[in-house]
């Protein structure tokens, strides 16, 4: 390890606080996204106690609202949405690209202050009352008949879009304008893609959740109507304006995962990745697409026939660019010379579970199936495989592999291996059973349930004990390794990414002199550094762009 | 009879066939993917494991063909299971002429049904086999939906607007019906029974029960003079307001120069928003209904008005009461 590097380099607390070192507020995020995500978690784990009976187990069906409620709100906006952005990608885009930091390094602290100001307003509501509109704040429920703690929730959730979009800000002009002498477009890591990807949707969607939040508020506060039909507002337009942010808010979730699985395979394939430029482009493809789809959330509102026929094909649109990257994700593996360390074994897990999450999505985006299947368990399996079993997965995959880079130390493999299959089979067991729940016809948010669905509800809460102590496992052995881990060396895998040119951890400049790129990415054939064996002669540029 | 561990509910619906045909076509595509891609990536693994640690792969790129193959071919077959789901949601979407009219509500935390003789239920919808069933439905506070997992039909039951659904039964026997969008504390138990019954069980049923003033187009009549509508909706037209015999389901002509069905939709919004479609050759004039009737009072109005076609009201109801009837 270096003598000196951003984790050394001042003391204090008022060196973290303060700092604008993008890769220490990439670790602010890290503990505050955990927080909310073991809160969440926590909710969840209530969830599927209290669902092991028919009548239900634990608490009352307003508590048991609360619950689900507060799950998709921690969860969705307070982890899933910045987890991969706002840790990964703060701590790696500017190595990955050869810069010393971010554009705008203060802003990137105020991006962590404004989730911070968002997080209080919403654990106030969590704790002074709680929140049952649901995480999709449906109205006039949300604006007028609710009696839970709406009004500070959703000015959480307004102001915690700001961070967002700063952040999305700090990455857009950071790629255009940072880049390393020969750190071309094309030569761009997949992950800086999908980065990219989605901050465009950070910063074209989130004002709009932000508005539609703010005339909700309004609407609740001071009885402006908005949504209120008895107002003279319209319910439906809120769910307009809501999706329009909210469907794309998923790409938010998942694009940063894909882009971390875009790094892991070649790493451990030890080749080049198949069809860059596809990937690439479907990261831009899906990002501008998924803002066409979102009245596929609306098919039994009573939308017009015309309206749910444009949005379900705009809806099979976008699953091309995904269906491509998982055919050039699978075609990698072929020739290639792949070990089983664990960020591989999640990359795997990643393509299994999103492939079903992904072809779920063709029964939903189906006008004549959805009509059955909307807002049942089939919905909320679907929508966990994506975000779970994708983008949980990418996320946690990809701590596992820049783990070394981020602490300087190496984690347990055994053990993380363990987890890494503990968690893809509790998972499975957890969310398909309720895939057929949902076709049996049961509603989602239900607290109580008929009886003849319990046998499949008990398997769903089985499967989520053995998930949740995949997740606690890598928490213990991962904070264990930080201070009694083996040391990493600058690349342990090795990989062909600049951030493995430099020293585990970084310096607080990242590296000592500006690197310059003169290697297409994942090209192991042209890396003497690495010290690997190379075969055959070294190959001509890409075969596809 | 089904197994204890069933993968699908009762067909007991003229879309559940379609819907489970649908299902099984798009499962099999799926599944085909799911199988080949996870048997390549199992394959790949152990075929091309790494033998010594300073093994590389070898480099290749990528493949045009490849790429514009696995693009084109996914894209056809979405393609057709677009096609196939919007033929069954157009047929969903398209109510028949010939249906029987059923009034639905709404509201925390309950369902309150209407059947065409006024008998009300409450959690409760009787239908016929084989008659094609029109449900309108209203809500009086927040979004509900309303749906029938055995009849693979589903609808949200919106405020402000008249949602309809329709289906054929084609099975006789008790099946749940729920609220399946989240509507607040009890949204769980906001739920109920529809019970398909033989055509002369379900006649029998509506008849064994007797009570005048249950009677919509009665009690509808009697609101459309309490509210004063017959000041100016004179039935011969000379009104400061169109008459309204015979407009149910015709084409009005609008000041704006266009048309629209009258429908129950248009019927409801003229009663409570009457600015919003002003008929051709009368001024503005009506005050809106909003917040002054309740949903059932609105119900009482539109079958009364539906009941003028162009020819005599009815004025004497053909006598139901609270139903005691078979459950």
């Amino acid at each position: 390890m270096p003598r000196e590097h951003y984790l050394n380099a001042t003391y204090g607390i008022r060196s973290w606080l303060l700092t604008t070192d993008h890769k220490r507020i990439a670790l602010l995020y890290l503990a505050s996204v955990t927080f909310f995500f073991f809160i969440g978690g926590t909710f969840a784990t209530m969830i599927r106690i209290h669902l092991l009976t028919p009548k239900g187990l634990l608490v009352t069906p307003e508590t048991y609202n609360k619950l689900f409620t507060m799950h998709g709100v921690a969860m969705i906006f307070f982890f899933l949405i910045p987890s991969i952005p706002a840790v990964l990608g703060n701590f790696l885009l500017p190595i990955m690209i050869g810069a010393k930091d971010l554009a705008f390094p203060k802003i990137n602290l105020l991006s962590w202050y404004i989730y911070l100001i968002g997080g209080s307003f919403v654990l106030y509501s969590f704790s002074t009352g709680g929140l049952d509109t649901g995480w999709t704040f449906y109205t006039p429920l949300s604006s007028v008949y609710s009696n839970s703690a709406v009004t500070p929730a959703v000015l959480g959730v307004f102001i915690n879009g700001f961070s967002s979009i700063l952040t999305g800000l700090n990455f857009i002009v950071t790629v255009h304008t940072m880049r390393a002498p020969g750190m071309t477009w094309f030569r761009l890591p997949l992950f800086v893609w999908a980065q990219y990807a989605t901050s465009i949707i950070f910063i074209l969607g989130t004002p709009v959740i932000a508005i539609t939040l703010l005339l909700a508020g309004m609407e609740r506060m001071f009885h402006l109507g908005f949504f209120n039909p008895q107002l003279g507002g319209d319910p439906i337009l809120f769910q307009h304006l809501f999706w329009f942010y909210s469907h794309p808010a998923v790409y938010i979730m998942i694009l940063p995962a894909m882009g971390v699985i875009s790094e892991i395979i070649p790493t451990f394939a030890r080749r080049p990745i198949f069809g860059y430029s596809f990937i690439a482009g479907s990261s831009i493809a899906i990002a501008v697409i998924g803002f066409f789809v979102w009245a596929h959330h609306m098919f039994v509102t009573g939308e017009s026939t015309y309206a749910a026929l444009t949005f379900s094909l705009l809806s099979y649109l976008v699953a091309i660019p995904s269906a491509v990257k998982v055919f050039n994700w699978t075609s990698t593996l072929y020739k290639g010379s792949i070990s089983y360390d664990t960020p591989m074994l999640y990359a795997l897990g990643f393509i299994g579970l999103f492939l079903i999450g992904g072809l779920t999505g063709l029964f939903l985006a189906c006008l004549g199936l959805d009509i059955h299947l909307h807002d049942t368990y089939f919905v909320v399996a679907h929508f966990h495989y994506i975000m779970v079993g994708g983008a949980v997965m990418g996320y946690v995959g990809g701590l596992h592999f820049w783990w070394p880079k981020i602490t300087g130390k190496l984690y347990p493999e055994f053990l993380a291996r363990v987890a890494a299959i503990t968690l893809f089979l509790g998972f499975n067991l957890t969310f398909f059973p309720q895939f057929i729940l949902g076709y049996l016809g049961m509603p989602r948010r239900y607290s109580s349930y008929p009886p003849e669905f319990q046998v499949l509800n008990v398997m769903s809460t089985a499967g989520a004990s053995i998930l949740a102590l995949g997740y606690l496992l890598p928490m213990v052995y991962l904070i264990w390794s930080m201070r009694y881990g083996a040391v990493a060396g600058p690349n342990p895998w090795p990989a062909t990414g600049l951030e493995w040119q430099t020293a585990s951890p970084p310096i607080t400049e990242n590296f000592e002199v500006t690197p310059e790129v003169t290697w297409e990415p994942y090209d192991y054939e042209n890396r003497p550094d690495l010290g690997l064996a190379i075969h055959g002669a070294p190959s001509p540029a890409h075969g596809d762009d | 009879m089904q197994s204890d561990l069933p993968l699908y509910p009762d067909q007991a619906s003229n879309f559940a066939p379609n819907v489970d045909a649908l299902m099984i076509y798009i499962t099999a595509i799926c599944a085909f993917f799911a199988v080949a891609i996870t048997a390549a990536v199992i394959y790949f693994f152990f075929k091309y494991r790494r033998k010594d640690p300073s093994d590389v792969g070898v480099a290749i790129h990528g493949d045009m063909r490849l790429e514009t193959a696995w693009i084109v071919v996914p894209l056809l077959l979405a393609l057709s299971m677009f096609g196939w789901g919007a033929v069954v949601y157009v047929d969903y979407r398209r109510v028949p002429m010939d249906t029987l009219d059923i009034y639905v509500i709404g509201k925390q935390w309950m369902w309150k049904v209407q059947q065409p003789t006024g008998l009300r239920e409450i959690n409760e919808l009787h239908v016929p086999v084989g008659r094609n069933v029109k449900l309108i439905l209203a809500s009086e506070d927040v979004i509900h939906d309303f749906s029938v997992p055995a009849f693979r039909v589903k609808m949200d039951v919106v405020p402000g607007h008249y949602n309809t659904m329709w289906f054929r039964p084609t099975k006789a026997g008790r099946y749940h019906f729920f609220c399946q969008q989240y509507c607040g504390t009890n949204h769980a138990i906001m739920g109920g029974w529809v019970t398909v019954m033989e055509p002369m069980d379900y006649a029998a049923w509506l008849s064994g029960s007797s009570d005048a003033t249950a009677n919509p187009v009665v009690a509808g009549e009697k609101l459309f003079v309490e509210k004063a509508c017959t000041t100016c909706h004179l039935s011969n037209g000379t009104g400061r307001a169109p008459s309204l015999n015979g407009v149910y389901g015709a084409q009005v002509l609008l000041a704006d120069g266009s048309t629209v069905t009258a429908d129950d939709a248009y019927i409801r919004e003229s009663i409570l928003q009457p600015q919003a479609k002003i008929v051709a050759g009368y001024q503005p004039l009506m005050p809106s209904f909003q917040g002054q009737l309740t949903e059932e009072q609105i119900i009482d109005l539109s079958e009364y008005i539906k009941s003028l076609q162009s020819q005599p009201a009815p004025t004497t109801g053909s006598g139901v009461a609270p139903a005691t009837g078979k459950k």
